[in-house]
C-alpha cells in the first residue's frame, strides 16, 4: 500500500514535469517574451526600448534555458526556465506581470474559494442523491418520467443562464440577497447563499441522471431481490441497501473533484464578485497576465494529481476487496 | 457574378456534411449498421429532435456559402475595367435576410416595438423635447402607432400563423401522399395510419414537430418585414437575426471540435491498446498530462497564444470576417487538441479487449501486418464508441462555448454567438427598465439546439450500446419520449 502510494506520487511528479515543460513551451517558445511585452504594453507602435524595459522589470530578458555568460551553476539557474518554471515545484510563484506576488495572492484567495466550494459540494451531493433516489423510488411512473424530462431540460441550459436569471430574480426583483460581493462574519451567508444555490441547480440535471443510472443498476441486483423477499419495505430497501452500495462508485468519483474545489468555481466567483482563485484566474486571463495563468495551470494540475491519488486510496477504504499493488 | 469566398470553417463544414453523407451511404449498405440505426429511426423523441436538428443544420449551411457581391461599375469607368467587389463578405443567409440585417436602429428597442427604448432630445415644431423617438424601420408603416399597433400586430400574426398552418397541412398531406404511393394504400388510410402511430417511422411525432416549427416560422415571416420581432440590441441590430447567425457558430464549434478530437483519440487510443508496453505508457503519460490541466486554463493558454499570433500577422487575413473566422476555426481545433483524452481512454480499453479475441489472434497468425489488423479488424469494431461519444460531446461543446466567450477566450467579439449574446445580456439585465429580449432569444435558440442534440444523442447511444436500454423510463403505455441517460455528465459547464 505504502509502496503503491509512493509510486503513484512519483508518477504524479513525472506528470507535473510534463505539464511544466508543456506550459513552458506554450508560453515562451511559441511566442517570445517580445510578443508578450508588445501585447501587454498594447498597441502596434511600441518601441524596442519599452519592450526591453518591460522584460527587464519582469526578468524576461534572460536566456530561455542556458545562460552561457554566467559562471558555474548560474548557467542553469539564471534563466527564464529555472526562475519561472522550475521554481514552481518549490511553490515559488514569483511575481505576476503586473508586479504583485502571486504566492501571497493565492494564500489570500484560497479562503473565499473554499467558503463557496465546500458548501456547494456537500449540499450538492446531498440534493442530487435525494433527487435521483426519489426518481428511482417512483420508477416506471409519470413522476419518474417528468423527473427525467426535467433533468434533461436542466442539463440543456447553459450555466450562465442560471446565474444571470438568478441574480435578476433574487437580487434585483425580490431583493433577498445582494447582487454580488463578499464579506466576513455573518454577512458571509447572505453573500454566498445565491451562488451556492445556483451552483447546485446548474449541476443537478447531469448528475442526477448519472446517479439514477447507478441506482437503477443496483436495483436490479440479487441482494435487492433478497431484501424485498424478506419483506422489507421499498423505502428501507432503497435507502439502506441500494444507497449504500451505489455510494461506492459515487463517492470515489467525487473524491477526485475535492482538490479542484480549491480552484473555486471560475464563472461563479467572477459573476458574484467573490475574491477567490477562480475570479483571480479570470481576471488574469482578461488582463493577459501570463505569469498568473501559468501558475494557475501548475496549481490546477498539481491538485488534479492529488485528486487521482486520493481516489485510488478511497477505493480501498470504501471497498476492502480492492487491493492496490 | 459575385466573387465566391471560402472561409476555413466553410470548407470544414462542407467536408463534414460530405463525411456524414458518406456514413449514411455506408450505413445503408451494411446490414448490421442499418439494423442499429433503425433503433434511432423508430424513436419518436429522437426523430422529432432530428427534424429540429436538420433545420438548424440547414441554416448553418446556408450561412456557410460566402461571397463578395459585385459592385456596380463606377460611373465613367472603362467598359473593360476589372470588376470591383464589395469589401464585405456575405453569406447566402445574409442575402436572404437582407431586410432585417440592414434595418439598423440607433439602439435598444423592445420586441415588436415602434419606439426607441430610451428617450432622446428631438426637435418638435421648433422646440426641443425629450421623448421616445419613432424607430426608423420597426413599425415604420404605421401612421399612428398608438392606435394602429395592436390591430396591425394581431392581423399580421394571424396571417402568419394561418400561413404556417397551411404549410404544415401541406406537409402532412405530402408525407401521407408519398407513403400512400409506395405502399399502394389510399391517402386517407395513410393519414389515419400516421395519426394512429401505426407507422414504423414515427411520422406523427416528426410532423407535429415540423408543424410547430412551421407555425413559428410563419409568424416570424409575417411580422419580420415590419417589426423587429425580438427587438434590437445596444447598437440597434436585430436580435433575432443575431440569434439565427449564432446557430452557425454553435454548429461549427460543436461539430468541428468533436471532429478534431477524432484523429488524436482514434490513432493514440488504438495504438496504446494494440501495442501495449512502452507505447501504451508513453501515450497514457501524454493524455494524463493533458487532462490534468484544468481545461478552461489550457484552452485559455492556447487561445492567448493564438491571439498573439493573429495580432502579429495581420497581413495574412484580407477581411475582418476572415480574421474572426480563423479564430473560430482554431478555437474548434484547440477544443479538439485538448479534449481527446476521454475518448482515447475508452478506445484504448476496448482495443485491449479486442486484441485478445480469437479473430485478431487468427489474423496475426495469418501474417496480417499490424497496421492491417488495426485498420481492418480493430477500427471497425470500435466505431460504435466513436459515434456515441461524438454525438454526446456536441451539446456539451455548445454550452462550453458560452462559458469560454464569457471568460474572454471564446470566439472573436465580432462573431455572432450565443456566448457573446449572453455576455451582453449580463449587463442588460441590470439595466432599469430591464432589457430581457437578448437573453430570451439566446436562451430559446440555445436550449432548442442543445435539447434536440441531447435527445438525439441518447437515442443513438441506446441503439449502439444495448446495455443502456435498461436505463430508459419504462412504462406500460407507449412512451411519448424515450429518455435515456447521457453516458457522460457534461463536464463543460465549468461551474
Amino acid at each position: 500500500m505504502i509502496n503503491y502510494i509512493i509510486r503513484r506520487i512519483g508518477y504524479g511528479i513525472l506528470i507535473l514535469i510534463g505539464v511544466n515543460l508543456f506550459t513552458f513551451a506554450l508560453f515562451f517558445t511559441v511566442n517570445t517574451p517580445d510578443d508578450m511585452a508588445r501585447m501587454n504594453i498594447g498597441g502596434k507602435r511600441v518601441t524596442q526600448d519599452a519592450i526591453e524595459k518591460w522584460k527587464v522589470e519582469r526578468g524576461y530578458n534572460k536566456p530561455l534555458l542556458w545562460n552561457a555568460q554566467k559562471p558555474g551553476m548560474e548557467k542553469v539557474t539564471d534563466t527564464i526556465f529555472f526562475e519561472r518554471s522550475a521554481q514552481l515545484f518549490a511553490f515559488q510563484f514569483g511575481s505576476s506581470d503586473s508586479g504583485r506576488d502571486i504566492g501571497y495572492e493565492l494564500r489570500q484567495r484560497v479562503g473565499p474559494s473554499i467558503a463557496l466550494a465546500i458548501p456547494t459540494f456537500i449540499l450538492g451531493v446531498f440534493v442530487v442523491i435525494v433527487f435521483s433516489l426519489l426518481m428511482v423510488f417512483f420508477r416506471s411512473t409519470y413522476l419518474e418520467f417528468w423527473g427525467v424530462t426535467f433533468a434533461v431540460f436542466l442539463l440543456s441550459i447553459s450555466g450562465l443562464f442560471y446565474i444571470i436569471v438568478g441574480q435578476f430574480l433574487f437580487s434585483k426583483v425580490l431583493k433577498l440577497v445582494p447582487i454580488s460581493g463578499f464579506a466576513g462574519g455573518w454577512d458571509l451567508f447572505v453573500f454566498l447563499a445565491l451562488p451556492i444555490v445556483i451552483g447546485i441547480v446548474s449541476r443537478l440535471g447531469g448528475e442526477a441522471l448519472f446517479y439514477r443510472t447507478m441506482f437503477l443498476e443496483e436495483v436490479g441486483k440479487d441482494y435487492v431481490r433478497t431484501a424485498r423477499s424478506k419483506g422489507l419495505s421499498e423505502t428501507v430497501v432503497l435507502f439502506r441497501h441500494v444507497l449504500r452500495n451505489a455510494l461506492l462508485p459515487i463517492l470515489t468519483s467525487t473524491v477526485a473533484v475535492l482538490p479542484l474545489l480549491f480552484l473555486g468555481a471560475l464563472i461563479m466567483e467572477s459573476f458574484f464578485g467573490i475574491p477567490g482563485l477562480g475570479s483571480y484566474t479570470i481576471d488574469a486571463i482578461n488582463a493577459q497576465d501570463f505569469a498568473v495563468v501559468r501558475s494557475m495551470v501548475f496549481v490546477g494540475s498539481a491538485l488534479y494529481i492529488v485528486g487521482l491519488i486520493l481516489t485510488d486510496i478511497s477505493y480501498t477504504v470504501a471497498d476492502p476487496r480492492i487491493r492496490l499493488s | 457574378m459575385p466573387k465566391l469566398v471560402f472561409l476555413a470553417t466553410d470548407i470544414a463544414l462542407y467536408v463534414l456534411v460530405f463525411v456524414i453523407a458518406f456514413y449514411v451511404w455506408h450505413a445503408r449498405r451494411t446490414p448490421t449498421l442499418r439494423q442499429t440505426w433503425r433503433g434511432v429511426l423508430h424513436d419518436p423523441a429522437a426523430m422529432s429532435a432530428g427534424v429540429v436538428l436538420a433545420i438548424f443544420l440547414l441554416i448553418a449551411m446556408l450561412d456557410s456559402f460566402h461571397f463578395r457581391p459585385l459592385l456596380a461599375p463606377a460611373s465613367g469607368a472603362a467598359a473593360d475595367a476589372a470588376p470591383a467587389y464589395s469589401t464585405r463578405t456575405l453569406s447566402v443567409l445574409d442575402a436572404l435576410l437582407a431586410g432585417p440585417r440592414e434595418s439598423r436602429e440607433k439602439t435598444y428597442s423592445v420586441p415588436l416595438g415602434t419606439h426607441q427604448f430610451s428617450k432622446e432630445s428631438m426637435l418638435v415644431d421648433g422646440k426641443s423635447v425629450r421623448d421616445f423617438p419613432r424607430l426608423q424601420f420597426g413599425g415604420a408603416h404605421l401612421k399612428d402607432p398608438d392606435s394602429e399597433w395592436a390591430g396591425d400586430v394581431v392581423r399580421q400574426s394571424l396571417m402568419g400563423v394561418a400561413g404556417g398552418i397551411l404549410a404544415a397541412a401541406a406537409l402532412w398531406v405530402g408525407v401521407a401522399f408519398l407513403r400512400a404511393r409506395t405502399s399502394r394504400a389510399s391517402l386517407g388510410d395513410s393519414l389515419r395510419a400516421i395519426w394512429r402511430r401505426s407507422t414504423e417511422v414515427p411520422w406523427r411525432a416528426m410532423l407535429l414537430t415540423a408543424s410547430i416549427v412551421a407555425i413559428f416560422v410563419g409568424w416570424v415571416v409575417a411580422l419580420w418585414p415590419y417589426y423587429h420581432v425580438f427587438g434590437t440590441d445596444q447598437t440597434g441590430n436585430d436580435v433575432l437575426f443575431q440569434a439565427i447567425k449564432s446557430i452557425r457558430t454553435a454548429v461549427v464549434i460543436g461539430s468541428l471540435a468533436t471532429i478534431a478530437t477524432l484523429p488524436f483519440a482514434i490513432v493514440f487510443g488504438i495504438l496504446a491498446g494494440y501495442y501495449k508496453g512502452r507505447t501504451d505508457d508513453a501515450i497514457q503519460y501524454l493524455y494524463t498530462v493533458l487532462s490534468s490541466i484544468p481545461s478552461v486554463l489550457l484552452i485559455a493558454a492556447f487561445v492567448l497564444m493564438i491571439q498573439v499570433f493573429i495580432d502579429k500577422n495581420p497581413q495574412l487575413f484580407d477581411t475582418g470576417l476572415e480574421r474572426a473566422d480563423i479564430r473560430l476555426f482554431l478555437l474548434a481545433a484547440i477544443l479538439g487538441i485538448t479534449g481527446w483524452a476521454g475518448l482515447a481512454r475508452l478506445l484504448r480499453a476496448e482495443t485491449l479487449k479486442l486484441g485478445e479475441l480469437d479473430y485478431v489472434q487468427a489474423a496475426r497468425a495469418f501474417g496480417v501486418s499490424d497496421t492491417g489488423i488495426m485498420r481492418r479488424h480493430i477500427l471497425p469494431n470500435v466505431t460504435h464508441i466513436v459515434v456515441i461519444v461524438a454525438v454526446l460531446d456536441f451539446s456539451g461543446l455548445v454550452l462550453y462555448e458560452a462559458v469560454l466567450s464569457y471568460v474572454g477566450v471564446g470566439v472573436d467579439p465580432t462573431t455572432n454567438s450565443f456566448g457573446t449574446m449572453i455576455n451582453s445580456a449580463r449587463n442588460e439585465m441590470s439595466r432599469d427598465p430591464v432589457v430581457w429580449w437578448t437573453l430570451l432569444a439566446a436562451f430559446g435558440f440555445m436550449v432548442t439546439l442543445v435539447l434536440s442534440m441531447t435527445l438525439f444523442a441518447s437515442a443513438v447511444r441506446e441503439a449502439f450500446d444495448p446495455r443502456a436500454r435498461a436505463f430508459r423510463v419504462r412504462r406500460a403505455k407507449p412512451v411519448p419520449a424515450n429518455l435515456v441517460v447521457p453516458a457522460v455528465i457534461v463536464p463543460a459547464a465549468g461551474l
